[in-house]
């Protein structure tokens, strides 16, 4: 009982936030910066911050996560942070060599209200950026939205800096993947392959945090997204964002930077998220969809059907990101499950909207929460006063699925305590495949583990 | 790399070679470097978070209550209130108009809620920034609900860990002679920096158990208020990581008059000496027999099996990198009891006196580091030709990428590496990791092995 301090009764709290479903902008923009080739992610605030982001993105992903920081002193925090920035800079190109510095702010730089442009435009007045060299910026106070604002501001700075009005015109399609892992971002570029459409995909992490073992510390691995390819993103046909929250920042920005087209869809988590993806490719590049893609779609399809009676009216909380909970939440509601809870401590406005388009008009007893308190406590006080059977989200959502004794799908940001997220994708057929595959052995392994010996299967 | 070296040549020490120390330690790390360090919130909050029955609230936005919700595994033998993460959640609109009125609502609800038996207030950058007066709102809500509402000043930007090790003191102190000291035997300590990761107070308190020596209270593995409350009535304090806590050992001495020693319980020369140490402070000769009584049998057990992973692991090298130096100390004669070579050591925040200490019980070549980085910390392991690495999450990954091998010292442990038995627990993580065979798979070493050969 970690978690006997919670009780059944739903306390109101107008100032607390307990066991929260979100965390701060920086690490968002962090991990968005290095999906780009040669960067080095820059925390403009206290060295707190920047440890913090970096374990934490280290225990998610078990590998080196570089990133420097302002290390902000109390001089700097009354005097403002414009000559510790400077200063880095100096450092950052003299000793790391990067080709991009991508700085984010804190809550204390925001606060004492750094001008980053000006800072910016001073460093490159006074010669701090070799030639050919960058720095680029995005505003992350940590006091207003969560992780997922910090991603898509980042995205966003991507387009600002780089993508290029008069770049040359390309039948090319961008993808801006949202906040999804290595393997993800793989995965659709793999997906766009076999459709033979070339793309532009970022941030582009895979290669970056899930290198190979090579008996080698690359400082900058040789993942990413290059500088040149973001700014040829200004030429190309057409884009597509994926998560509404984490995307459309970017998108927009490029339709109206470079007047590239922008077409914003959900993630392509599960069977018609994937399907509206292949769509969307398949008519922006005038490609056909090839048989292989086809017989993968088939393949899911016929996994659901093998399976659908071990699923069927299944009761699920989640909490996380809302991008992710509204594509999990279509899934799911395919599979005959019925996604009763639903928290993500990110503000979002359209939430609720989003979520009950994706339920299409099922679980209409569906509980939706987003913003200020919304957050694990409450969620572990919903099930308690009505259980689930299953229940979705990060490594933190363990403390329930032991508490409650209900079988826990790891899924989302941070994952602490197991290994595969950055290896196996969540998008696509295949990540669909993969989620009925670790949902069904979740069921099946707690129905072992409870059957009476009668009872106890052999098969399914 | 060469760069590193000129700007930081007199934070990296060769011993036997060139310059003598004094390393050039203790300053803030330059702007824009990939420092291992983190901040002044991150020590108060590793080092009170072990007390299970108080609340700890963070002031300020959401980030610093998330990243650091229950990551240190400090465990608790009754309630577990310090595993939950609380935060005043901080917005704009507070930002502006200041955020005192959440807090004392926030307080309020929580204590109402829970019970506890005290709480602390963390106060991270932003607060130190717009001013909120949170020693007013603390004295009011505890006036109001009667227990020890405690500020632990910690805004991240106004030192390293260090710094906030002695804000969390500050906090401690407000607690420290509240308390009954009724009942408290002459023969009697308080555990002062062990913080029961993975369990290891409990064994250390065994350990005084058979010596005949009571614990007061444990400051602060599996700790509790009433117990802190009353420690000024301990006859001793016994201090391990003596960063965190040598600062109250210190008020405690002049306030309480209450002696106190510094220990390791790391390793079995160390751990041994700490209980002897204690035993001859009481001068009590029944002690004494029980405790050498109590190391031999101890030792008589564990030493055979040591001496196994000894005989495979004599040779190897290792490299360390910690928070703290003086935990660097245990671990270079620890690692020479397996005979083991310690060819790399550096801390975050180490003093003059601890990289004295060090360069006094390395051996000639060793490199002694102040502040480091991931750049500089993979050319040496890779210079040393290191056989495993000593550190904490950010270190992990980099060792692995260069097929090394590594023993989490830090917050992660997961076996306890304190005690007769911890070392026992050392040296088998150490051996399974060295001896694994996936770094025989290292281009890296079959590439220097080829050399070898032609």
């Amino acid at each position: 009982m970690l978690l006997r301090h919670t009780s059944s009764e739903v306390m109101e709290r107008s100032a607390l936030t307990i066991n929260p479903a979100k965390t701060c902008q920086p690490i968002g923009a962090m991990y968005a910066a290095l999906g780009l080739h040669n960067c080095l992610p820059h925390s403009h605030g206290s060295q707190g911050c920047c440890a913090y982001h970096r374990s934490t993105l280290t225990r998610h992903y078990k590998e080196p996560v570089m990133a420097a920081t302002s290390s902000f002193t109390e001089g700097a925090s009354v005097f403002g942070g414009q000559a510790n920035l400077l200063q880095a800079i100096t450092t950052i190109f003299g000793v790391y060599n990067p080709d991009v510095i991508a700085v984010h702010t804190t809550c204390l730089s925001e606060t004492i209200g750094d001008d980053l442009v000006q800072i910016i435009a001073k460093a490159r007045s006074e010669g701090k950026i070799p030639e050919g060299k960058h720095v680029i910026h995005c505003n992350t106070p940590s006091y207003q939205g969560s992780h997922v604002t910090g991603f898509a501001s980042m995205t966003k700075a991507f387009v600002t800096y780089f993508a290029d009005p008069q770049a040359e015109k390309t039948q090319a399609i961008n993808i801006v993947p949202g906040w999804v892992e290595p393997s993800d971002m793989r995965e659709l570029k793999a997906l766009a392959k076999q459709m033979g459409v070339e793309v532009i995909l970022y941030p582009d992490t895979s290669d970056v945090m899930d290198t190979p073992y090579t008996g080698k510390h690359d400082f900058y691995p040789k993942g990413g997204v290059t500088v040149e390819r973001v700014q040829a993103s200004g030429g190309s046909a057409a884009t597509i964002g994926l998560g509404l929250s984490a995307s459309s920042p970017a998108v927009e920005a490029l339709q109206s930077k470079c007047a590239v087209p922008g077409t914003m869809l959900e993630l392509p988590i599960g069977l018609q998220g994937t399907d509206r993806f292949i769509d969307t490719l398949h008519k922006l590049a005038g490609v056909e969809v090839p048989q292989e893609i086809t017989d993968e779609r088939g393949r899911l399809l016929d996994l659901i059907s093998d399976m659908h009676q071990y699923v069927h009216g299944k009761r699920v909380a989640l909490f996380g990101d809302p991008d992710q909970l509204v594509a999990l939440t279509e899934f799911l509601t395919l599979l005959d499950m019925k996604p009763l809870y639903l928290v993500t401590g990110t503000p979002t406005p359209q939430f609720e909207a989003r979520v009950r388009k994706a339920l299409g008009g099922n679980t209409p007893e569906a509980k939706i929460k987003a913003g200020a308190q919304a957050d694990m406590y409450l969620l572990h006080q919903w099930i308690k006063n009505e259980g689930v059977d299953l229940l979705i989200g990060n490594t933190y959502g363990k403390y329930i699925a032991r508490d409650e004794d209900i079988p826990f799908l790891r899924f989302g940001f941070p994952i602490l305590d197991r290994v595969g997220h950055s290896y196996f994708p969540s998008v696509g057929y295949k990540g669909a495949m993969r989620l009925v595959e670790k949902i069904l052995s979740l069921f099946m392994d707690r129905q072992d583990r409870d059957a009476l010996e009668e009872r106890f299967e052999l098969t399914m | 790399m060469a760069d590193i070296l000129r700007e930081r040549e007199r934070q990296v020490y060769r011993k036997g070679q060139g310059e003598a120390l004094p390393i050039d330690c203790e300053k803030q790390s330059a702007a824009g470097s990939v420092s291992q360090r983190a901040c002044v919130f991150c020590g108060s909050r590793v080092v009170l978070y072990p007390i299970a029955d108080a609340i700890h609230i963070v002031h300020g936005p959401i980030g610093c209550a998330s990243y650091t919700w229950d990551i240190r595994g400090a465990l608790s033998s009754g309630p577990e209130l310090h595993r939950l993460s609380f935060s005043t959640d901080l917005q704009e609109m507070d930002v502006i108009r200041g955020g005192e009125k959440k807090l004392y609502a926030g307080l309020c609800e929580l204590i109402d809620a829970h019970q506890p038996k005290a709480a602390f207030v963390y106060g991270t950058c932003i607060v130190g920034v717009i001013g909120d007066d949170m020693d007013a709102v603390c004295k009011r809500v505890s006036l109001e609900k009667g227990i020890p509402v405690l500020p632990v000043h910690s805004e991240g930007f106004k030192g390293t860990k260090k710094d906030g090790y002695r804000s969390a003191c500050d906090a401690l102190l407000k607690l420290v002679g509240t308390g009954s000291t009724e009942g408290i035997t002459p023969h009697s300590i308080n555990i002062l920096g062990d913080f029961n990761l993975a369990g290891e107070t409990w064994m250390i308190r065994e350990y005084y158990r058979r010596m005949g020596v009571e614990v007061v209270s444990c400051i602060t593995g599996d700790g509790r208020v009433d117990e802190i409350r009353r420690s000024h009535g301990a006859a001793l304090n016994v201090v391990q990581c003596s960063g965190s806590m040598t600062n109250l050992a210190k008020t405690m001495k002049e306030k309480y008059g209450i002696p106190f020693i510094r220990v390791s319980y790391f390793g079995i020369e160390d751990m041994s000496k700490a209980l002897y140490d204690v035993a001859r402070h009481f001068a009590n000769k029944e002690m004494m027999k029980r405790t050498q009584e109590m190391v031999r049998t101890e030792l008589t057990r564990v030493l055979p099996e040591l001496s196994e992973y000894r005989r495979v692991l004599t040779g190897k090298r290792a490299a360390i990198y910690v928070g703290g130096a003086f935990k660097a100390f245990s671990l270079v004669s620890a690692l020479r009891h397996l005979g083991m070579t310690t060819v790399m050591v550096g801390s975050q925040t180490g003093n003059k006196e601890d990289y004295e200490q060090l360069r006094e019980i390395c051996d000639e070549g060793t490199i002694i580091v102040d502040d480091s980085n991931p750049l500089e910390l993979s050319s040496f392991l890779e210079e040393k030709d290191v056989d495993v690495f000593i550190g904490g999450v950010k270190e992990r990954p980099i060792a692995y990428k260069l097929g090394i091998g590594f023993c989490d010292h830090n917050h992660e442990r997961k076996e306890a590496l304190a005690g007769f038995d911890g070392m026992l627990n050392f040296a088998r993580e150490v051996h399974s990791s060295v001896m694994s065979p996936v770094w025989r798979l290292t281009p890296r070493k079959r590439g220097s092995m080829l050399e070898v050969v032609k």
